[in-house]
């Protein structure tokens, strides 16, 4: 009798294992098939430590070109600074995209995990309608002239692109992207002040938020 | 023994409860994501796919893209309840424990 029970009780303790083993398979299964989950924290800090070093050249630019940034109320840029900072912004996107896919391809071969998968083609288009228009929005700014309003398109335009595609990858990436729409507001009423708003939310709030994720899913 | 009595059978190995659950979040998956997402080989693959299309649970669709065939999957309505109901049992069963 006592071995009968001591059978029942273990085979129930094994069945239940087993369901709560199928439960956690079911979940990570729903997540790796629907979620972009290659996506590294270092990559938002080495993005955002680009966006700092590029944002301390700009400022050292101005210098040069005999701008003192936080003393005069406006400013006059000439077309070949204008030229030099497209290419200097050009050349901080190159750095951060290079970095974000280098960690992006380290992270998936190191866990095993497909990388160009419906999910990751759904992050990317969900990421592109808002960056693109956002984009096509700046160099209109950048043909009318109308310089001040670049920094703050390029902020809200991002956030909105970082919560639109947080269906489809770790849905922190919406906390980023509430917090670059917010300062992006902000800056709206501080125009003039661009590169500082552009440093705090493309340098910093990237490197924080790449620090916190890193953290969060080692 | 209720709970367990509801416990769908046709789910009962962990590459129907993969291909299931793959299912329920995606539309159309193919065979190729399918099988490299849940690591098994072509055969194991076309058999529980085959079974699981028998109960009437998924929808095979077979198409070529060029000169190539390409096997797809979705979720039937069917599929969807029965699957959220072996699911609920599954949960039910730890509630009560």
């Amino acid at each position: 009798m006592k071995i009968l029970i001591s059978f029942a009780l273990q085979s129930t303790l094994i069945m239940n294992q087993k369901h709560q083993e199928d439960l956690s398979h079911i979940r990570s299964m729903m997540e790796r098939s629907s979620r972009f989950i290659s996506l590294s924290g270092l990559s938002g800090v080495f993005a955002g430590l680009s966006a700092l070093i590029g944002g301390l050249y700009v400022y050292e630019l101005f210098k040069a070109n005999g701008i003192e940034y936080f003393d005069e109320n406006y400013k006059l840029y000439s077309e070949n600074l204008v030229l030099e900072l497209v290419l200097v912004a050009l050349i901080i996107l190159f750095f951060a995209l290079t970095f974000g896919i280098f960690f992006t391809i380290r992270k998936s071969r190191k866990y095993n995990l497909p990388i160009w998968n419906t999910a990751t083609k759904k992050m990317l288009f969900n990421l592109a309608i808002p960056l693109s228009v956002g984009g096509i929005f700046c160099l209109a700014l950048l043909y009318h002239h109308i310089y001040v309003l670049i920094a703050p398109a390029t902020l809200l335009f991002y956030g909105l692109a970082l919560v639109n595609a947080e269906k489809y990858t770790f849905s922190d990436i919406k906390y980023l992207g509430f917090c670059e729409l917010i300062l992006g507001c902000i800056s709206l009423f501080y125009l003039g002040y661009g590169l500082v708003f552009w440093i705090i939310g493309f340098g910093i709030l990237h490197i924080l938020y790449g620090l916190i994720v890193f953290k969060k899913y080692k | 023994m209720g709970i367990i009595d509801k416990l769908n059978k046709d789910f009962e190995s962990r590459v129907r409860l993969g291909i299931m659950s793959v299912l329920m979040v995606n539309d159309w998956v193919d065979f190729t994501e399918m099988k490299t997402l849940l690591n098994i080989t072509d055969g194991n693959m076309a058999s529980h796919s085959s079974a699981l299309e028998k109960g009437a649970y998924i929808e095979i669709k077979k198409e070529f893209v060029g000169k190539k065939p390409k096997t797809s999957y979705r979720v039937t309505n069917l599929g969807r309840a029965s699957f959220v109901s072996h699911l609920n049992s599954l949960e039910k069963l730890f509630k009560t424990k």
